[in-house]
């Protein structure tokens, strides 16, 4: 059973609008694309999505309540919230850097949560 | 009076980047004012990445950006005065700031850099009807609340604008569990980043409304709902249109608007298609010994195009210092904007300056297969096809020397040439 799905590229500002046929859980074909990213891109959409999740951190005892955090590499797409949910059930301690993991392997993805600011103590 | 070599009115990335490179051309007393707690400006609540492609080659989130310039202003021991608002500018260069350390101070400056930024457009300025019930926000203070004090503002959001910012703005309130019910935007269509709509909108299925506004607001204390409409060719809302929609929320991405308070205190001469200084290749503004980069001179996307312009603006207020300064000339090129097109900037390029210039502007509507056309006088100097064009995506072309040689002081106009072919 083949399925044709749009996907729109975000790689780069062109925005190419592209079709990918997807047959039996696997991309035959994409059109549309103007490059091999968009293309692979396309490819990672239909089968894998996954995304960057950037939010904050409660922090205790800091100079400020939060501190903004990342996934080090992206997550499946349909995880997002559920990664939400886990970072929203941490409290860390002040003093945080930039760099400093908060938690490893979230949802058993092999991606680690990674302050991307820091706050000292009060 | 305290004297100081060159102050720098603003520690965001531009007031940083201009300040480091000051310090990097040898001046000695440099000082940043900066009204926040901590240096960093508008990236310290821009959480989410997409920053230094071109400069790092990495996709830093706003806050990992900043953080390399803090550093470099701290390792290149730069002062710096937090917490500390500037309230006016005389036309001999003596700055009036206060903070509640060093009560109300008086500055000699022999240059300055403003570096202030932007402000967003209000719910005031578009006048929208209704009493004024709590709930309703510009989308920068609503990323403030969410992303540095820890408030959610609301649990039931409708956005209106779909530039980055309400694009961002509707991912973030989703992430924490508020409802955003759609985004409406005016124009037919969207002012944000193709990929901002598919991870911000698409990913989370909330609607966006093209050719909608929000026509009334309900709700004495607290926000209940508001009215939306869809709009016609001239943007007049349609009454037949008229939909209610329950919220608590309502968040305005409605513009920027460069923040010239101090320029116009001083007066400096402002572009009214910018709203910011009139500004040469040299980023020095009318008023000499003034220079001007970052947002408070044109609203840019991309934060490394703003940290380039600090560079540019910290190093022509080096020379200005080392020489008491800038090389005068009578022999200038003005900078228009032609056909197609909202702003250039620089506004004026002198005579004489050596190596290549690059040119900023906007585009006044969304265009396809073009070309960007560089004229002085009758004839193209220089000319590149484009796919697209849109007023979202500043563009920018470089003059390189010899072309510049052959054109100023004659007069030069950027313009949007529809292919023929």
């Amino acid at each position: 059973m083949s399925l044709k799905r749009e996907v729109t590229c975000v790689v780069c500002p062109m925005g190419c609008r592209m079709e990918a046929l997807i047959e039996n859980n696997r991309v035959m074909e994409v059109k549309g694309h103007s490059c091999k990213r968009g293309a692979s891109y396309a490819e990672a959409e239909c089968i894998n999505p996954t995304r960057t999740v950037t939010t904050t951190v409660r922090v205790q005892n800091g100079q400020l309540p939060l501190v903004p955090v990342k996934t080090d590499k992206p997550v499946p797409k349909a995880l997002i919230m559920e990664c939400m949910k886990e970072i929203n059930r941490l409290t860390v301690k002040a003093p945080v850097k930039a760099g400093d993991v908060l938690l490893e392997n979230i949802l058993n993805t092999h991606v680690n949560i990674v302050a991307t600011g820091g706050t000292q103590c009060t | 009076m305290r004297e100081v070599d060159l102050v720098v009115i603003g520690g965001g990335p531009a007031g940083m980047a201009a300040a480091l490179e000051a310090a990097r051309c040898g001046v000695k007393r440099i000082l940043i004012l900066e009204r926040d707690q901590a240096l960093g400006g508008i990236l310290q609540q821009c959480i989410h990445n997409g920053f230094g492609l071109h400069l790092f080659g990495e996709e830093l989130t706003g806050p990992e950006y900043a953080g390399r310039f803090v550093q470099q202003v701290q390792e290149m021991g730069i002062e710096t005065k937090l917490d500390t608002m500037v309230l006016d500018i005389s036309p001999d260069k003596v700055i009036t700031a206060v903070n509640s350390e060093d009560g109300l101070i008086k500055i000699q400056a022999g240059a300055i850099v403003l570096a202030m930024g932007c402000r967003e457009r209000t719910r005031g300025a578009l006048n929208i009807p209704g009493a004024r019930p709590a709930g309703i926000y510009t989308a920068g203070t609503a990323q403030r609340f969410v992303n540095m004090e820890g408030y959610l503002p609301g649990k039931k959001v409708v956005i209106l604008g779909s530039g980055d910012i309400g694009l961002i703005m509707a991912r973030r309130m989703t992430l924490e569990g508020a409802e955003v019910r759609m985004v409406c935007e005016l124009l037919p269509y969207s002012g944000g980043l193709t990929r901002n709509i598919v991870q911000c909108l698409e990913d989370f299925n909330i609607p966006l409304r093209l050719r909608h506004t929000v026509v009334e607001i309900h709700g004495r204390e607290r926000l209940e709902g508001v009215t939306v409409a869809r709009v016609d060719e001239s943007g007049k809302p349609i009454c037949d249109s008229f939909e209610y929609v329950e919220c608590d929320t309502l968040l305005l991405s409605v513009g920027l608007i460069p923040e010239n308070e101090l320029s116009k205190a001083v007066g400096i001469k402002l572009d009214a298609a910018t709203s910011g200084p009139l500004v040469n290749e040299a980023m020095e503004t009318s008023q000499e010994g003034i220079f001007a980069c970052g947002n408070v001179v044109h609203v840019h996307d991309l934060v490394d195009y703003v940290t380039l312009e600090g560079y540019r603006a910290g190093k022509n207020a080096a020379e200005y210092l080392a020489k008491r300064e800038l090389r005068r000339t009578e022999e200038v090129s003005q900078v228009r904007a032609g056909s197609g097109v909202r702003y250039v900037v620089p506004h004026s390029i002198r005579s004489g300056v050596e190596g290549e210039i690059k040119l900023f502007f906007r585009v006044a509507g969304i265009y396809q297969n073009v070309q960007l056309e560089v004229r002085a006088g009758e004839q193209a100097v220089y000319s590149v096809k484009k796919k697209r064009v849109a007023p979202g995506e500043m563009e920018s072309i470089t003059l390189g020397p010899k072309v510049l040689e052959g054109i100023v002081p004659g007069d030069i106009t950027v313009q949007v040439k529809e292919n023929i072919a």
